[in-house]
């Protein structure tokens, strides 16, 4: 039982770590990426996925060792999960409609034909 | 597919009171069992069995969840390269998701696929526009798009 319980103290201290480590990586993409929308895969992905570690870690944290079963966590992570992706959505979307440009290096950009056509 | 849950609802509430016994498991036992005989007589139902769409929607959150993993190793992946080799841009990508809700679902799924981001859907929702980090395999891209998330999304709402 001693050792379960070390064992378990120990992936969840390692789960917390990793999830701070993704997040400081993602805020070194943040730093190191172009432009906006390139910047933005770094914020929507690396950032939830860190978030979501340590929620869970806590979670189990709180379940195993204070017995006490956290629906404000589940909940945390549920909201967490969804909004992630939109809020990427929609930062890109303001910044592409107020006409920020891509990084000089883009290859490709089907958007711009098809906004135009619709301005007539 | 409501109904089907409200008359399984229904079977295991009258199972309670067969027993006389206002307990979890026996409702647990009654749903069960409710499961079983909704599933023995699916055919007298217009719609088909509804613990299939049940078990399309766990697949899809497994896929929404291995996705988020494998996505955020590439995007770390190419972060900390001490060169930047991507070469992004924006493709458009038909499909053929027809309501608002599934169209969502899909974007939500593009945004947590490995590199890409969706940056617009058009008027008639037909088309979505999709930023892409490394150009070179967009074409990979939309057609695994295509194949995994849009047919993941249709098993659900069809």
């Amino acid at each position: 039982m001693e050792m379960i319980s070390k064992a378990g103290e120990l992936i969840i201290g390692l789960m917390v770590l990793f999830g701070a480590l993704i997040g400081a990586l993602s805020a070194f993409g943040l730093i190191r990426l172009p432009d906006v929308y390139l910047r933005s895969h770094a914020a929507t992905k690396s950032a939830t996925l860190g978030v979501l570690f340590i929620l869970v870690a806590a979670f189990l944290y709180f379940m195993i060792y204070l017995e006490h079963t956290s629906a404000k966590l589940l909940l945390g992570i549920v909201f967490v999960f969804i909004t992630g992706p939109v809020a990427g959505h929609l930062n890109g979307r303001a910044a592409y409609r107020s006409g920020v440009p891509l990084w000089n290096k883009s290859i490709q950009d089907d958007l711009k034909d098809a906004s135009k056509e619709e301005q007539g | 597919m409501a109904l089907q849950i409200l008359l399984n609802l229904i079977i295991s509430i009258v199972w309670m009171f067969l027993h006389n016994d206002w307990s979890a498991p026996r409702f647990i036992v009654g749903y069960i069992i409710g499961i079983l005989f909704i599933g023995l007589l699916s055919r007298f139902w217009p719609h088909d069995f509804y613990m299939k769409r049940v078990w399309a929607i766990l697949k899809l959150l497994v896929l929404f969840i291995k996705e988020l993993f494998v996505s955020s190793f590439v995007v770390i992946g190419l972060i900390v390269r001490p060169k930047l080799a991507i070469r992004p841009g924006i493709f458009a990508l038909q499909t053929e998701l027809k309501t608002d809700w599934e169209i969502t679902v899909l974007s939500c799924l593009i945004c947590l696929t490995p590199g890409t981001l969706t940056l617009d859907v058009s008027k008639d929702g037909r088309t979505l526009y999709i930023h892409a980090m490394d150009m070179d395999d967009a074409e990979l891209l939309s057609q695994q798009i295509k194949d995994s998330f849009e047919k993941a999304i249709m098993e659900v709402t069809r």
